[in-house]
């Protein structure tokens, strides 16, 4: 089934175009990678198909019009990771983590056991438990953006859209993090998380999307998407590309140089 | 669960402290009244003896206002310091006080005060409609919490400026006096007729405070992560708006602006409630009742018939209170 489809998707900030007409969709199992340079329009792509920027364009969430959803029925099929790691009081790791049982949540009601189970997964697969009651606010960057990744699982949306969850982290737990990633694909979630470590997606990311100045330049699996005239024209860099320990390797050397970059041309 | 547990306790703590604190205030005062004979004066209904007389219709209504104003001034003040996630927002803020103040000057000087009994809070409740307008307008409905604060700032400087307009051009000395110790904040001499007036407005806006408690808990997490599990932002902002117009408006109407209660009890109290801000928002309701009672008997214990102002006593114990609270809290601060 389609989790989320994405029709012709135009968006603007401040006047300037981001998105021209973007078009995909996500089904169950997939685990995209969103990749491409700063400002290609990778962090508005996914705000847009969640409605928090204003866009044109057809979105639909689960095969139904995003536009008619309330907030929190979006809230249950699609949860969202933001780049910023905001966290704004001194609350407990546990209370952060259990926020994402909001959308399941009547207005007043506490949680029940099925919500704990949950949340009490989610910490573990971050391995959270320790810091359980500590306050958010005093852990490093890296643990700061574990315990919003582990809210983010919490909701256990269908589709998890992930803007740059690898940011900050230590090797092991990027690796933890695209194996998770590609667990919850393999148990017939979606995941679509903003990436610029290109072997780290190459290597995981079931498919990846190349964008570029707000057009899908690439759509398709890591070894077609990810070639060095590709990563010439887009990136501007010269990159080695090989094979290693049963995956791809992608390696940015230097800048392209000048006469061979096609940037620019229409 | 030993957190709600101890969530629980604090608010039971809460609750008999503001309790105790409402009989005190009935039982504080000028006339030398036994604290027996006192409630006993307050629940008599047949005869109408100056007793009776002083308890049912000085020291209640200034009691029960008292501890509707200080729940206000708590509630409203964690609820913007939790949607504007900024820790020095406060129920004067948005500029609600500043223009209630004003309509309440105008209405002085004016004289609308004197030919209408009840014209004074009228016109500082109309203040605070105009302020909920402004407000709104700017920020839209799209609005972020930076332009909320930059327009309630603006506001608050120009009602301000209009007040010291209406001193300089005032008529008589009188009238200035009268303006500059309305201006000041105080429970004194207040009327049942302005707690029914109150009340009304400060309920609608205590519920519309107390539902956006949970939203709140979300937004602790930025704007986008809150809209993302399901918050519909529109109407968070519309019930912390209109939820701080009504009630704050409705309290500075009978009592004139009183400042640092808002700000403070917040402060004091997030750190008991884990600064989960839903568990704030009843715990600093309970909290400011309890500090604006203490102050209102303080003022009257401290200087008896010297008619200390209520807004000044907050204004002199909150504000280094507050930068104690600062300096030992400086460490968890944004």
């Amino acid at each position: 089934m389609t989790l989320l489809s994405v029709k012709g998707l135009h968006a603007s900030l401040g006047g300037k175009p981001v998105l021209n007409g973007v078009s995909f969709s996500v089904g169950e199992g997939e685990f995209v990678g969103l990749i491409g340079p700063n400002g290609a329009g990778k962090s508005t792509l996914l705000r847009a198909a969640l409605g928090l920027v204003g866009a044109r364009g057809e979105v639909a969430i689960a095969g139904q019009d995003a536009a008619a959803m309330t907030a929190r029925e979006r809230a249950r099929r699609i949860a969202y990771l933001p780049q910023e790691r905001e966290i704004g009081w001194p609350v407990s790791v546990e209370m952060v983590v259990s926020l994402g049982r909001a959308p399941h949540r009547p207005a007043f009601a506490g949680l029940d056991a099925a919500d704990r189970a949950r949340i009490e997964e989610a910490m573990g697969r971050m391995e959270l438990e320790e810091f359980r009651r500590r306050p958010a606010t005093e852990l490093s960057g890296g643990e700061k953006a574990r315990v919003l990744i582990a809210r983010a699982l919490a909701q256990d949306a269908p589709l998890l859209l992930a803007d740059e969850p690898t940011a900050g982290l230590d090797p092991s737990h990027q690796i933890t993090l695209m194996r998770l990633f590609a667990e919850l694909a393999r148990e017939g979630r979606g995941v679509v998380a903003s990436l610029h470590d290109l072997s780290l997606a190459a290597r995981w990311c079931t498919r990846l999307i190349l964008l570029d100045r707000g057009t899908i330049v690439a759509d398709g699996p890591p070894r077609e998407v990810l070639t060095r005239e590709r990563l010439r024209s887009v990136y501007g860099v010269e990159a080695h590309l090989a094979e290693a320990e049963g995956g791809m390797l992608v390696v940015p050397l230097d800048m392209a140089a000048p006469e061979l970059l096609v940037r620019g041309k229409p | 669960m030993s957190d709600t547990a101890r969530y629980r306790l604090l608010l039971i703590l809460l609750a008999a402290g503001a309790m105790i604190l409402f009989v005190l205030s009935l039982t504080v005062g000028p006339a030398a009244i036994g604290f027996g004979d006192s409630i006993a004066a307050l629940f008599d209904r047949k005869e109408a003896g100056p007793l009776a007389l002083i308890m049912q219709e000085i020291r209640l209504p200034r009691a029960i206002l008292g501890l509707m104003i200080g729940a206000t001034l708590g509630l409203s003040g964690a609820v913007l310091q939790g949607y504007l996630r900024n820790p020095l927002a406060e129920p004067a803020l948005l500029g609600i006080s500043a223009t209630a103040s004003l309509g309440a000057v105008l209405a002085i000087y004016t004289g609308f005060s004197l030919v209408f009994p009840l014209g004074l809070p009228l016109a500082a409740l109309a203040g605070a409609v105009v302020a909920v307008i402004v407000v709104q307008a700017m920020a839209g409905m799209r609005g972020g919490a930076l332009t909320i604060i930059l327009a309630g700032v603006a506001l608050s400087s120009l009602a301000a400026a209009m007040t010291s307009l209406a001193l300089n051009l005032s008529p008589n000395p009188f009238a200035a006096l009268e303006i500059m110790f309305w201006m000041l904040g105080s429970l004194t001499d207040r009327s049942m007729t302005h707690v029914w007036l109150a009340a009304p407005f400060m309920v609608v806006g205590w519920a519309m405070l107390a539902n956006v408690g949970r939203s709140l808990d979300t937004l602790t997490l930025g704007r986008d992560a809150a809209a993302s599990m399901g918050v519909d932002l529109r109407r968070v902002q519309l019930l912390a708006v209109l939820g701080t117009a009504a009630s704050v408006g409705a309290a500075t109407a009978v009592a004139g602006a009183i400042g640092f209660v808002g700000l403070v009890v917040p402060h004091l109290l997030r750190p008991f409630v884990g600064a989960r801000p839903s568990r704030l928002l009843p715990a600093s309701a309970l909290g400011g009742a309890s500090v604006l009672l203490a102050a209102d008997i303080l003022v009257r214990v401290i200087a008896p018939g010297k008619d200390l102002k209520l807004g000044v006593l907050t204004a002199i114990v909150g504000a280094p209170f507050f930068l104690w609270l600062v300096y030992r809290t400086r460490r968890n601060l944004l």
